[in-house]
């Protein structure tokens, strides 16, 4: 049986290693958007965020954001457009840093990702929640400010902090125990290919 | 006719940002196909939340993904048309970096080598401008094509040879299907160049990925494949997000090119669901969007 999860970020290891390819989840309080260029100057270049990441939840994105004056709650002065998220694949090698360095627990992205990551969650306890990809206008409402904002020199590539409010409901797609919905679905395709390139003539 | 310079630049400014809005109605109805015809919980489930999508970036004047793309003008200028093209094509430019800075828009354009963004969407040969003719009198018709990442990264040329046939050309489409899997945003529009030199083969490619739904292949060879690799990647089970289901794809689009005695090319350039793009028509009556 799937089980529907409501986490009030960040989470511990057991509430992360609970989560079950098929569970859906929805996010409270904060989330992060990090992608390529945060991650490579992360871990390849070594530069360290002021943000504790610990237990906490990473979406692969880069939002679209308006300059505002800073005010209570919104010390960075940014408020959100429109943000959705990018295909994670690209930054497969950064999950075992991020869980390892960092602590981070669970990752949100589209198209899913790979062996590394599927190890590092076996590893250190953490899963991937899939979001609709190229549905930010909905995703968008569930994120009613960005708090803060670390590395902004890489805009729009910065490390963002944002608050949000009923962040899904999120698919488990990878879990700690060896499940990936990306992998069954792949490996289903390839099994059917053969007889699909037989229909077409080009066995 | 005389193309008024400042009315393209203007053009260039409310079409980006109006592409980005507002999904073309070709690409709806393909929705509703889709969701007629998808037979995975997971997969309707999917498919739902993209409409949904597309309702709330109308009812809330949002964009409706958050990649705003690399930015691609096609202009189409017909009969009698006097225009001075450096400065149609500064123009072009200038409504893009306009419409990046006044809406405001996410720059996605970075220098290759340095990465550096210049947070105006334009950089070394970007926007891409490209520029043909027709037979349509006095008329200039402007098409932006805000193109997604995570979709051209689904871009693939293989020169094939000509003991290689046909059949090695459909097996190159359904392999870099299966090897995109989610990460393309399925439910996508396959495009495939078949022909020409490597060059034209990819543009052919992304023409046939970025034209609308509902036409087909002008070549009746071409038309022959588009049809039958339509049926064929539906087969796969990749379906809406590489999550399992029929609806990897809209459909698959092919142009078709002249080649070489020695060669044959295939090129697959894939569009994702948010299959955006926005035009419109310039003639001595005014402006008429699509």
């Amino acid at each position: 049986m799937t089980e529907h999860h409501v986490f009030d970020m960040p989470i511990t290891e057991a509430q992360a290693r609970a989560l079950r390819v098929g569970d859906t989840v929805t996010l409270e309080k904060t989330l992060y958007g990090i992608r390529d260029a945060t991650l490579i100057a992360m871990f390849d270049r070594g530069r360290a965020t002021r943000f504790d990441l610990k237990g906490h939840a990473v979406i692969h994105t880069a939002p679209n954001v308006r300059k505002v004056d800073p005010r209570p709650g919104n010390s960075c002065g940014y408020e959100p457009l429109c943000i959705g998220t990018t295909t994670s694949m690209r930054m497969e090698r950064f999950t075992k840093p991020l869980m390892e360095k960092n602590g981070v627990r669970l990752i949100i992205g589209k198209g899913g990702m790979g062996p590394a990551t599927l190890e590092a969650f076996k590893e250190f306890g953490g899963a991937y929640l899939a979001v609709v990809g190229g549905a930010a206008a909905l995703e968008t409402t569930w994120i009613p400010e960005i708090e803060d904002v670390d590395m902004d020199d890489l805009h729009p590539e910065s490390l963002w902090k944002f608050q949000i409010k009923g962040f899904g409901p999120l698919l488990v797609t990878m879990d700690s125990h060896g499940g990936s919905l990306h992998a069954q679905v792949n490996a289903e395709a390839a099994a059917r290919r053969a007889a699909v390139l037989a229909s077409i003539g080009s066995a | 006719m005389q193309l008024d310079i400042k009315e393209v630049e203007e053009l260039a400014k409310t079409l980006y940002i109006r592409a980005l809005k507002l999904l073309p109605r070709d690409i709806k109805q393909g929705f509703e196909r889709l969701m007629r015809e998808e037979t995975d919980a997971t997969g309707k489930t999917i498919l739902g939340t993209m409409v949904e999508n597309i309702a709330v970036a109308e009812r809330t004047k949002n964009l409706l993904c958050q990649d705003t793309g690399i930015p691609i003008y096609n202009i189409t200028i017909g009969h009698n048309v006097e225009f001075d093209g450096a400065a149609m094509k500064e123009a072009i430019r200038r409504g893009c970096e306009r419409a990046t800075k006044e809406h405001p828009l996410r720059s996605s354009v970075v220098h290759p080598i340095t990465r550096k963004n210049e947070q105006t969407s334009c950089g070394p040969g970007v926007p891409i401008i490209n520029v043909d003719f027709d037979t349509r009198e006095e008329t200039v018709e402007i098409e932006m094509i805000p193109k997604g990442s995570g979709s051209e990264n689904g871009s693939f040329l293989q020169m094939l040879i000509p003991a290689d046939g046909v059949a090695a050309v459909k097996r190159f489409v359904i392999d870099k299907v299966i090897e995109c899997g989610g990460r393309v945003c399925p439910p996508t529009i396959v495009g495939v160049g078949i022909g020409g030199t490597s060059d034209l083969c990819m543009h052919l490619a992304k023409v046939a990925a970025t034209r609308p739904l509902g036409t087909t292949c002008g070549d009746p060879e071409g038309a022959k494949i588009e049809a039958q690799l339509s049926e064929a990647v539906n087969e796969l089970g990749i379906g809406p997000q590489g999550l399992g289901g029929r609806a990897t794809a809209f459909r698959v689009h092919v142009e078709v090119g002249a080649t070489h005695i020695t060669m044959n090319p295939v090129a697959v350039n894939i569009q994702c669901h948010s299959a955006r793009r926005a035009s419109a028509i310039i003639t001595p009556g005014g402006i008429a969007f699509e």
